[in-house]
């Protein structure tokens, strides 16, 4: 058995706590939270062995791996105390808010040959997977344009303060929403060189932004358009949409749904003209479900890479590094002062 | 239980297969009378047990029909609880007491329960979770509710996480205030049988996607059909189409020949729809 901890009981924190407990290779051995009282009904009533401090729990609970899904702004130093202590480590997305830190982490992992991971999950979503293996065989020639969509009911009124309404603290529609289809981008087309007209913009909030949009090129010669917004409520739960534009063809991809076409005919399954597959015949079956296939899938990859020490992974600290780098390059782009800073709003205000 | 009830995914955008499809139903449904006149169809075709989610849209479903009890006096609800998506997009905000606290018709019991720390863990629990429950089923007062469900997320994030008192806590609250069997909607009904068994609920609800694609069927379809055929439960079939993925004949003989299937859970979107249906399935059972 693999003895797991879970830090952090938010929303991602309870949902990993669920998905990797039903593991049967996993043995949860510890779970650590800030607020008391959560701790001690869960503690009460689990019989999960409860931490108020991460790093007791990481000295008495004899993990081999942990879980972090706190606060983004913590993610850094906590990666950093589990790998000193030779654990293999899961973290939510985004990786770390300085990429700088990302990569250093992503050495000293690599260097200590643990298994890593970050909660990208939209990389196991079958349709999303698809692309890459359609990408992978040419199927649409080579890439010119890509356009990356998340659009979502979060922040529909102006409200109090928490950590995801501040900047700082990794918060904001850039690192909550846009990070999810900037990964699938860096998956799809790798890093951007340069990028441009990058905007992140309040709708509601005060202290960070709801909304982005922004240019990216990538050394393939492809170019990509970021449009994210977490102020929609038309959209009942987050949904995030790819579209590639290639030589030889077009697709179009959700959660649920894949639309392809093709100038010639493609690879099997694929013919010359309009292909749709849904998520019922491109979803693997998972051995435990809660919110979506791609969760337990992401959490089974990493146990299974975990037992059998494969340090290499469709998610590790190494990819999500250059999802970080993609961030801070959009975060630089629209703070440089060729920009009106603080976006539109400011500006229009005045 | 009917052998057929009448689900709600169709009306609130919810559709499996395609995010298009499922805004052109949001928009058609937009209006209550769209879907009261859809309901109307279903009750008249004999499907009258109507499976809804405590989806805020639903209220003024119940108020039409507690205002028109001649003209339902069959109609009963299976309300299943809580909707979703509200608590966790509340969840993203404020984290998961942030959350619990803004539904909570008063957010003091649940301060004060803070305060009074972990030696009341355990009524406090029970006293949110019954609040919480309560403030659900204000809609459906009056209204005939035989049977009341626990939603999938809820069930399942529970059941791994190995937090089972709490569907004893919902089981108990559901038969003593409502007089209402309590029913789990689940995607693991193999280990969700099991838990039900370890907090001695006997002879539970389930309602589970059964199709014979093992679509969301977590356990596989070989597990099902042994639960099905060996384990003491009332099973109710949803998603018996696979979103569609499976044809409707095709879905219908595949269900109606597994073992011990108490009620099939369906939507539609039109009379002939519901109508083809109650036939296709009146054909097996």
């Amino acid at each position: 058995m693999i003895r797991v901890g879970v830090v952090g009981m938010g929303k991602m924190g309870l949902s990993h706590l669920s998905i990797f407990r039903a593991h049967p290779q996993v043995e949860l051995a510890g779970i650590c939270d800030a607020n008391g009282y959560l701790l001690s009904v869960l503690g009460k009533y689990t019989g999960i062995p409860t931490y108020s401090s991460y790093e007791t729990m990481l000295a008495k609970a004899e993990l081999d791996a942990v879980v972090i899904a706190t606060p983004s702004a913590l993610h850094a130093p906590m990666v950093r105390t589990a790998l000193d202590r030779g654990l293999h480590v899961f973290c939510e997305k985004p990786f770390c808010l300085d990429p700088a830190t990302s990569e250093e982490l992503a050495a000293l992992a690599a260097a200590k040959e643990l298994v890593t991971a970050v909660g990208y999950h939209y990389r196991f979503v079958g349709t999303f997977a698809e692309i890459k293996r359609l990408l992978d065989a040419g199927a649409i020639g080579e890439v010119t344009l890509a356009q990356a969509e998340a659009f979502g009911p979060v922040v529909l009124k102006r409200q109090g303060s928490t950590w995801r309404s501040k900047k700082q603290l990794g918060g904001g529609s850039l690192y909550d929403y846009a990070a999810h289809p900037l990964n699938l981008l860096n998956w799809y087309l790798g890093s951007p060189s340069w990028v441009g007209g990058t905007v992140l913009q309040p709708v509601f909030s005060s202290e960070t932004d709801d909304q982005v949009a922004g240019t990216m090129r990538f050394d393939s010669g492809a170019t990509g358009q970021i449009s994210v917004n977490w102020s929609d409520e038309s959209e009942r739960k987050m949904s995030t949409k790819i579209t590639l534009w290639g030589t030889r063809g077009r697709i179009h991809a959700d959660r649920q749904e894949l639309q392809v076409y093709l100038r010639e005919e493609g690879p099997a399954g694929y013919r010359k003209g309009w292909t749709v597959k849904y998520t019922t015949e491109l979803t693997k079956e998972v051995w435990f479900y809660l919110r979506g296939e791609e969760y337990s899938a992401q959490a089974d990859d990493f146990i299974t890479r975990v037992a059998e020490h494969r340090t290499d992974g469709v998610n590790s600290f190494t990819a999500a590094t250059a999802t970080d780098q993609t961030l801070a390059m959009l975060v630089a782009d629209a703070e440089s002062p060729t920009k009106p800073r603080g976006g539109l709003r400011r500006l229009i205000g005045r | 239980m009917d052998r057929l009830l009448f689900g709600d995914n169709q009306f609130f955008g919810v559709n499996h297969m395609s995010e298009e499809k499922a805004r052109a139903q949001a928009m058609r449904f937009q209006d209550i009378e769209a879907i009261q006149s859809v309901l109307d169809d279903a009750y008249d075709e004999g499907v009258t047990t109507f499976m809804c989610t405590t989806h805020d849209r639903i209220a003024e479903v119940t108020a039409h029909v507690r205002a028109n009890p001649e003209r339902y006096p069959d109609q009963k609800f299976f309300p299943c609880m809580p909707y979703a998506h509200k608590y966790a997009n509340a969840m993203t905000e404020d984290g998961p007491i942030g959350a619990i606290r803004r539904f909570l018709p008063d957010g003091g019991i649940l301060d004060a329960a803070m305060r009074g720390g972990m030696s009341l863990a355990k009524k406090d629990i029970e006293g949110v979770t019954t609040l919480l429950i309560d403030a659900e089923m204000k809609m459906f007062e009056g209204l005939s509710t035989p049977v009341i469900f626990l939603q999938n997320v809820v069930v399942d994030l529970l059941l791994g996480m190995g937090f089972l008192d709490a569907f004893a806590t919902f089981a108990e609250h559901v038969r003593t205030r409502y007089q209402a069997e309590p029913g789990f909607i689940t995607m693991n009904t193999p280990m969700l049988l099991d838990a039900l068994d370890q907090v001695g609920l006997v002879n539970p609800i389930v309602c589970s996607n059964i199709n014979k694609l093992g679509f969301r069927m977590s356990g596989g379809v070989e597990g099902y059909q042994q639960a099905l055929e060996k384990r003491p439960f009332r099973a109710i079939a949803m998603s018996v189409f696979a979103s569609g993925a499976i044809p409707p004949a095709e879905a219908i003989e595949w269900i109606c020949a597994q073992p011990n299937i108490e009620s099939i859970v369906f939507g539609a979107s039109s009379r002939a729809h519901i109508a083809a249906t109650r036939d296709e399935v009146k054909k097996y059972w």
